[in-house]
């Protein structure tokens, strides 16, 4: 989108580069004369903190690893040794711990902003995969970062979680023994993890940088939904945005030194501090509170379908779960962004909401009843949100009026 | 236009084109399989696939837990009432029907040898609890009954005994 900038270089020097590899063009371009509808909410300041959180786990987690040994004898003392000897070690590996739970919060804002105005819809679908695609690469990264500290809820998660790989017909256990490098979890994995835990988040930034590329492409999506008409209902990016965003990384980083300085542990697990032992499960396996939604639907199957038991049920059923997220552009058709405007959705939304919520917190209980029962309904209305609610709504619901243009409703709203 | 002529009919460059193509890609695979191949389990992983194990110790009523190529495996010495307990139930009450003979070596009945990782996803059940008198899995609430059969819970299948067999009347042989 070259016709945004007015950029012409300065002198000589600035003129060469610019005929050479104009990045001082690509930056005007698309770091500060972007145009950004001017009418952008908070909840869109958390794209920029993800970016922020992203670079806060890898700048510490790169000087972690200079300090951590992947070896099932040595990995629990070593976090040890970073907490206790490394200087700054204490902090630095609490932000990197926190820093975790802290990027889940953010991503779930951001992706529950997308759904509830509607960012997944037309001309912005790719961008909207891109951002599944991240989240799916952010859990897989967590997950494997979560086992390097090797103690027991390390080592029961990564059972638990390698044998969904078990439940594939035919060719399950060896894509398990070949996940694992052995029959169990074992040193061999750790290894493994320890490899690619390094590896994804620097996939994940390629990643991040296609999503902002595809965002680059239509532009935001804003709060009343209606597309950028003419050049008054946008902003350039900087400084309106920049500063905006800024202020918002600030407030979100007082939570997160929070955690840091006060309550390191509070997000984690005491049974992780004892050291793995493969003979000892753990009287209740939990993960980590930001797979809890996804963990509640995976064991909420715990009946036999047709042909398909069980396990291979609960796993299609996370599948599904992550699965719905990613044709959701599909299953809304209606043809209004914004929920502000659909008076039915709004309430389904709500809904979906503390479903999600309540989802997280059957995660976290063990498995009796009240909670498997409860369990199966807030899994059914995750899914009947997704593949029944979406689509009928999008036939049945008469929307509000919708504001001809951006600039109009943010008068409107002045007047008012 | 004579491009267009050259393309409406098969000629050798096009057969080259495809073998060529072929051959990069046999190559290809050549190259990433090994590449692949190095996560599965290695030499020193497999060399544990055989142990024996000396049952003398364990008393009737009571259950140990031994490892065997890095998984746990239960050793259970059962009593009568265990047993009989076991081979009272119908097989049409069971999930995944088998008898509890076909679970034991013969002469051997007290004996239970089974992998001890949950059918489900692998935690290890706690054992001489749950409501079968068997074992119960906290993680995702299955019970298993005392010949290892699943009775309730998310787990598809009984605790999977490994192939074994009774060396002399207390040395057992497992893998």
């Amino acid at each position: 989108m070259s016709e945004h900038s007015t950029y012409i270089p300065g002198n000589a020097v600035e003129k060469w580069l610019d005929d050479r590899l104009p990045v001082v063009r690509f930056a005007r371009e698309h770091l500060m004369d972007f145009p950004t509808p001017k009418n952008l909410n908070y909840w869109w300041t958390f794209g920029a903190i993800l970016v922020m959180c992203l670079g806060v786990q890898i700048v510490t987690g790169i000087i972690l690893a200079m300090h951590y040994t992947p070896n099932v004898a040595m990995a629990f003392d070593s976090v040890e040794h970073i907490r206790r000897d490394v200087n700054g070690g204490r902090i630095i590996q609490a932000t990197h711990a926190v820093g975790a739970s802290m990027f889940f919060v953010a991503l779930y804002i951001h992706m529950f902003r997308g759904l509830f105005y509607g960012s997944y819809k037309a001309p912005r679908e790719i961008l909207w995969i891109l951002g599944v695609l991240i989240f799916l690469l952010t859990t897989a990264t967590a997950f494997m970062g979560y086992i390097l500290p090797w103690g027991q809820m390390s080592f029961w998660g990564a059972t638990v979680i390698s044998n969904i790989f078990s439940a594939i017909p035919l060719v399950g256990e060896s894509i398990k023994q070949l996940v694992l490098g052995g029959f169990a979890v074992g040193n061999p994995t750790l290894n493994r993890f320890f490899s690619l835990h390094y590896l994804l988040p620097f996939i994940i930034a390629a990643v991040v940088a296609l999503h902002i590329w595809a965002l680059h492409v239509p532009g935001n999506n804003n709060p009343v939904g209606v597309e950028v008409k003419d050049t008054r209902d946008t902003v350039p990016f900087h400084p309106y945005y920049t500063m905006k965003d800024l202020f918002a990384m600030v407030v979100f980083m007082i939570p997160f030194a929070w955690f840091v300085f006060f309550a390191p542990d509070i997000l984690g697990h005491p049974d992780n501090y004892i050291m793995a032992n493969s003979q000892v499960t753990p009287a209740h396996i939990v993960p980590e509170w930001y797979l809890l939604p996804f963990y509640t639907i995976l064991r909420a199957i715990d009946f036999n379908v047709l042909f398909i038991d069980s396990k291979l049920g609960g796993v299609i059923a996370m599948g599904g779960a992550m699965l719905c997220l990613l044709i959701v552009p599909w299953l809304d058709t209606s043809k209004v962004r914004s929920g502000t405007f659909r008076p039915m959705f709004k309430w389904f939304y709500g809904l979906f909401v503390l479903n999600f919520l309540g989802l997280a917190y059957l995660g976290a209980q063990e498995a009796a009843e009240p909670y498997t029962t409860l369990a199966k309904v807030c899994t059914a209305y995750y899914f009947i949100y997704f593949l029944v609610i979406l689509p009928v709504l999008s036939r049945i619901e008469t929307p509000k009026p919708l504001p001809t243009s951006i600039s109009e409703s943010v008068l409107g709203k002045a007047h008012a | 236009m004579s491009t267009q002529a050259e393309h409406t009919t098969t000629n050798r460059r096009d057969f080259l084109f495809v073998a060529t193509g072929a051959v990069g890609a046999v190559g290809a695979a050549a190259v990433v399989w090994p590449l692949i191949n190095q996560l599965n389990p290695d030499a020193s992983t497999l060399a544990l696939a055989s142990i024996q194990y000396d049952v003398s110790p364990i008393a009737e009523g009571q259950s140990v837990t031994i490892m065997w190529r890095g998984l746990p495996v239960f050793v259970r010495h059962r009593t009568e009432r265990e047993i009989e307990e076991a081979r009272a139930v119908p097989l049409s009450d069971l999930k995944d029907p088998e008898t509890d003979e076909a679970r034991v070596k013969e002469g051997h009945a007290e004996w239970l040898i089974m992998i001890a990782n949950c059918t489900h996803l692998g935690c290890i059940p706690t054992g001489q609890s749950g409501d079968f008198d068997g074992w119960f899995c906290p993680c995702h609430g299955s019970h298993y009954d005392s010949s290892g059969r699943i009775r309730r819970g998310p787990a598809p299948a009984n605790l999977v005994v490994p192939p074994y067999e009774f060396v002399s009347d207390t040395l057992v042989q497992i893998g």
